[in-house]
């Protein structure tokens, strides 16, 4: 499901460099295009999300018993669905509960994944050992019978869909997180941290944390992506959004008995969420380039 | 791009006649896989569309739901109605050269009351136990009468098996079965293929034209169609009634679509657990409401073109049965609200709606959401997968249920465990003794006047007190390719393959 | 390097182990009785008693859990309770499926990740980077069950090209095999092909940069047969890797492929079992795919160190 490159740590180095190391990833970052399209496509969509209301000519949840299944015209640019919804609306109400399904889910992964690597990492041993073997255990299940197996006990709503998701995504932040704090450790300014007497803690969150932040950036932007499609994966299949409210999956769920008689009711929610998935993944793979320490 | 279409279709069928010997196949789609293939333990829907290419029964029903022979001649039922006399037809042969005699029928009988495991057991309740009358005669003694007993007859509890080979194999007897149906198994792959060839000694296999048939378990619905639009499939079940039009635009398929046996309905909570406690499940008038707020006329056109049809019963408004005295309401908004006002109830009305995952499903939710919401409801839509809806209802975790009953031939089998006090599929918790009393007098008599009367007073306490909302009963569609004829479909939806041959 | 693979040998038993709770203790909180669903439609109370005595569904879980592990070191991983067949004979059954799926899938996600890779790489900062980046993204950028919907519409329904479900064994007629396999292998290898790129490119540029590389260009070397030569060589050993360990992946994306075009493997028997609560099912097929994709994980590492002898401390 994800991708667990790993991009190597971004030392803080003050005194020598000319432009701070964050100046010159932005300068960067901003001359890859690839990463600038899908920055300005995530940013519209969140506007348009976040406007919703104000953007839309009809309601959402709005049902009209007359104009059932027609086909995009004037008066509905992009259709109605199988309940007579104006399908242009619901794709911009549903950019709300897929954008959030995305970012939440990888936050609660972020916030249980991060501490149980950090804590693996640099305590080592026994603790490390109890966390990496249930770190793989996770990993070695498939995702997605996790995930539905999850959201099954939870109960189907988008809430539950996205601690499900977040759940599932913490072993690849478990391991990254380790990862970068094993190779961080050895450092000289966490030499002298601890030599100086900092407590673990401290050193923990203040030297360690900031300097594999790049890291997690990138993998977070990629998951986020992914969150994005399983949540679609799982409304799909009725363990997520709850009608009436719109999401991008539930969407799709509700399309495909009409693939043939009304294709535009697929069309458009599937476009939204390839343009949105493709976008968090160019800007991810941006990012990581920006943040690669190799290129000048 | 017409002209390529054509020519890879010639292609492909010249391909196909060259590699083709002279056997005909039928492929037939079905909508999900089959369980375990022994009718003693067999418990889907779907498996009966297999059995009845590989078992007989003793009786069968047809296209008017009338019992007709099939391994059984007739019945006679005793004046007391404890005691049926079956009469066995003879020179019938099990597929490996068993005969069919009143021994193998007392087996068969048998073997579905008394087996560890057997799903046949609460089907035959009623049989104290069987007797041999002589080599083609048997007769069923039971505890008390029960008129319902020969349509049970006609489904997997009639299924007669091989004695021999269901001593040998015993539990295992549902990887080769062995019964006495024009076709015999010959290959199973779990989720992919059923494969069955004609049996050279049926009783009648001079109407068997077809060589082999192939099931195919295709569980989505619109793929299942590609398949039989491209010729991959000769036979489909369960056409999604949206794809109607696609079938009648296309001059190489035909439908077949009478009105079924089974209905969707929502099922109330009246006194199942805490949820209850609300004034939708204390108070009928607030039922009464949700019901007036409901347009049935629209939810068959917005969901499903028009084409199934609207009930208020549990039978379906061409069933003898119906009480034509009580029909379809149409919706009233007026009469909803002023209900709920004499009711006193505060609204919004908030209503735990708990439906089984599934698109058709949920359209129907959505639609009755916002017909409700009309009246003052706040439907809140709960979807949740089948097996823990299944759960939530027996505990009582729901206020309304939209759950579909395949529905059975006799009317007892749409409404006694429904209704019927602290039986397995009351969920509702409704207890009346009238009622109660009503049901099992319907089972004493097999008599259709004096039953369909007794089934009046049943209806109308039923649809005053609103334990169960009627909203529709759905079609049978199977599709199928205009090169086979003489199908004929019977309402309980099962593919029969007797009579049928491919051009 | 004995050491190093026995401790990650002895690794192997607290991970398999974690998985089978996992798995087992998932399954146990689903709400939902499975003697409830198995009972059938009438739900008689006689035959869901039976069938709780049967499969020992009235047991406390940690009682369950020790005959199934039972079980499973003896070779037995229990029966489906739906169809009544062994759960080992069904995942034999299903195994040659999943794999010919899997593997087809690779041999594109490989044909299509790598050969984007090394354009994105060679062309670095060129609208051929950004083209090679998207071709080989869309396919993680786009919903597998809708792309299947859409293929099969186009490729079997519009043009009749390919069948629209069902499965040929490789054995019985290849060509057929090839035909009913060809759609979904490319659903789910168009969404491992981004990762491919990715590494493909990243070891490409690393690669690029070398010294060796610039040596052959200072030689006057032509251009390509340097890039194919010299970078490729290096680049490809962890991309094959890989492409091996992705076949985790591929389950997951399975799931839902399989379903829609009725490919009778592994993902479709999971999910089925999950939503019938068919327990004995999706623990047996858990627990099978989970020890090869952490033995696929194994066989890669011992690669990796293999290959670099500075990755043994």
């Amino acid at each position: 499901m994800v991708d667990t490159t790993l991009a190597a740590p971004l030392p803080i180095d003050t005194d020598t460099a000319v432009e701070s190391p964050a100046r010159r990833a932005l300068r960067r970052l901003v001359r890859r295009r690839g990463a600038m399209v899908g920055l300005a496509v995530i940013a519209c969509f969140v506007l348009l999300a976040v406007l919703a209301p104000w953007v839309t000519p009809y309601d959402p949840i709005a049902q009209s018993w007359m104009t059932v299944r027609k086909a995009p015209s004037a008066l509905h640019w992009f259709g109605t669905d199988e309940v007579g919804r104006d399908v242009l609306t619901r794709v911009v109400f549903g950019a709300r509960a897929s954008l959030m399904a995305g970012v939440i889910s990888i936050a609660i992964a972020l916030t249980i994944g991060v501490p149980l690597g950090l804590i693996a990492g640099y305590l080592g041993g026994f603790v490390d050992a109890l966390i990496s073997r249930l770190t793989d255990a996770m990993l070695a299940c498939p995702f997605l019978i996790l995930a539905i197996a999850l959201a099954a006990f939870l109960g189907p709503s988008l809430g539950n869909a996205m601690i499900a998701i977040g759940i599932t995504a913490t072993p690849i932040f478990v391991r990254l997180t380790r990862g970068q704090v094993m190779a961080v450790k050895v450092e000289d300014y966490v030499e002298a941290a601890r030599a100086v007497g900092n407590p673990r803690w401290r050193i923990a969150l203040v030297h360690i944390l900031p300097n594999i932040l790049p890291a997690l950036l990138v993998q977070a932007t990629l998951s986020i992506a992914a969150a994005i499609i399983a949540e679609a994966a799982l409304s799909f299949l009725g363990l997520g959004q709850q009608p009436p409210a719109p999401s991008w999956g539930s969407m799709l769920n509700s399309a495909q008995r009409f693939l043939v008689n009304a294709p535009w009711m697929a069309i458009w929610p599937g476009l939204a969420i390839f343009a949105t998935v493709l976008s968090f993944n160019l800007l991810g793979d941006g990012l990581r380039d920006a943040l690669d320490p190799r290129e000048r | 791009m017409k002209i390529v279409k054509l020519a890879l279709s010639a292609l492909i069928i010249v391909a196909a006649c060259t590699a083709a010997q002279a056997q005909s196949t039928l492929r037939i789609g079905l909508a999900e896989d089959p369980d375990v293939l022994d009718p003693t333990l067999a418990r889907t829907y779907v498996g009966r569309i297999v059995f009845a290419s590989i078992c007989d029964k003793l009786f069968d029903i047809d296209e008017k739901l009338n019992i007709v022979p099939q391994l059984a001649l007739g019945y006679e039922t005793s004046p007391d109605g404890k005691q049926v006399t079956i009469k066995l037809r003879p020179d019938v042969k099990f597929q490996d050269g068993e005969k069919l005699d009143a021994e193998a029928a007392k087996f068969s009988l048998e073997r579905h009351l008394n087996m560890t495991g057997s799903f046949r057991k609460p089907e035959l309740a009623a049989v104290d136990h069987v007797e041999i009358v002589d080599p083609l005669t048997i007769r069923l003694v039971l505890k008390a009468p029960f008129s319902p007993l020969i349509a049970q007859l006609t489904d997997r509890a009639g299924m007669m098996v091989s004695p021999k080979a269901a001593k040998e194999a015993s539990d295992k007897f549902g990887l080769k079965p062995v019964c006495a149906g024009p076709y015999k198994l010959v290959e199973r792959v779990q989720q992919d293929r059923i494969v069955v060839e004609k049996f050279a000694d049926y009783w009648d296999k001079d109407n068997v034209h077809i060589d082999r048939i192939i099931y195919l378990p295709i569980t989505d619905a619109t793929v299942r169609l590609a398949n039989l639009q491209s010729g991959g499939l000769d036979l489909i079940e369960r056409l999604a009634a949206t794809d109607i039009p696609a079938v009648h635009g296309d001059a190489k398929l035909k439908l077949a679509n009478p009105v079924g046996l089974a209905y969707l309905g929502i099922t109330m909570n009246l006194a199942n657990g805490e949820a209850a406690n609300s004034p939708l499940g204390k108070d009928k008038r607030v039922r009464q409401a949700f019901e007036a707020a409901i347009d049935r006329d629209a939810i068959n056109q917005v969901a499903f073109n028009g084409e199934f049809m609207p009930g208020n019963q549990w039978i379906n408004p061409e069933n003898p049965y119906y009480q034509k005295s009580l029909p379809v309401p149409k919706r009233d908004l007026a009469k909803a609200k002023a209900l709920l006002k004499e009711a006193g109830v505060t609204l919004p009305l908030t209503v735990d709606y708990m439906v089984p995952r599934g698109t058709e499903n949920q359209q129907v939710a959505e639609l009755v959401q916002a017909m409700a919401g009309e009246a003052g409801f706040d439907v809140k839509v709960r979807v949740t997968e089948f097996a823990t809806s299944l759960n939530e209802s027996e505990t009582g975790r729901y206020q309304a249920y939209q759950i579909a009953w395949s529905g059975r031939i006799d009317p007892d089998g749409n409404i006694y465990s429904f209704d019927k006090c602290k039986a397995p599929l009351n969920v509702s918790h409704i207890c009346d003794k009238e009622v109660d009393a009503w049901l099992d007098q319907a089972r004493l008599t097999d008599k259709l006047a004096e039953r369909k009367a007794i089934y009046e007073k049943v209806a109308r306490k039923a649809l005053d007190e609103e334990n169960i909302i009627y909203l529709y009963h759905q079609r049978i569609l199977v599709a199928y390719a205009a090169k086979l004829t003489g199908y004929k479909q019977v309402p309980d939806g099962i593919v029969r393959v007797v009579g049928i041959s491919l051009k | 390097m004995l050491t190093f693979l026995g401790r990650r040998l002895l690794q192997l038993i607290p991970t398999l182990f974690f998985v089978s709770v996992i798995i087992f203790s998932l399954q146990q909180l689903l709400p939902g009785d499975p003697a409830t669903i198995m009972a059938g439609e009438e739900r008689d109370p006689a035959v869901i008693a039976q069938i709780r005595a049967q499969y020992r569904l009235d047991q406390p879980i940690p009682i369950q859990y020790v005959y199934w592990v039972r079980g499973v070191l003896t070779g037995d991983l229990g029966e489906s309770m739906r169809i009544k067949q062994p759960v080992r004979s069904l995942i034999l059954e299903k195994l040659p499926v999943t794999l010919q799926l899997g593997l087809m899938a690779i041999v594109i996600a490989v044909t299509i990740g790598i050969s984007a890779g090394i354009v994105s790489a060679v062309k670095k900062g060129t609208v051929w980077d950004y083209a090679a980046n998207v071709f080989a993204l869309w396919g993680l950028s786009t919903p597998n069950f809708w792309l299947g919907i859409m293929l099969i519409f186009l490729f079997s329904v519009e043009l009749g090209w390919l069948p629209a479900s069902g499965y040929v064994p490789l054995t019985e007629d290849w060509r057929q095999s090839l035909a009913s396999t060809i759609m979904p292998a490319f659903v789910l290898g168009n969404a491992i092909a981004a990762v491919l790129m990715r590494h493909t490119r990243s070891a490409m540029l690393q690669a690029l940069g070398s010294d060796y590389v610039r040596t052959a260009r200072a030689k006057g070397l032509f251009e390509r047969a340097v890039v194919l030569k010299h970078a490729m060589r290096n680049a490809l050993t962890p991309v094959i890797t890989l492409g091996a360990l992705e076949l985790g992946t591929l389950l997951s994306g399975a799931v839902l492929t399989e379903q829609i075009f009725t490919i009778p493997g592994f993902g479709k028997l999971i999910v089925d079992a999950v939503f019938n609560r068919d327990y004995a099912v999706v623990q047996g097929v858990v627990l099978v795919t989970a020890t090869i994709y952490i033995m696929l994980n194994l066989l890669a590492d011992i690669t990796y160190v293999l290959v670099n002898p500075r990755l043994r401390s």
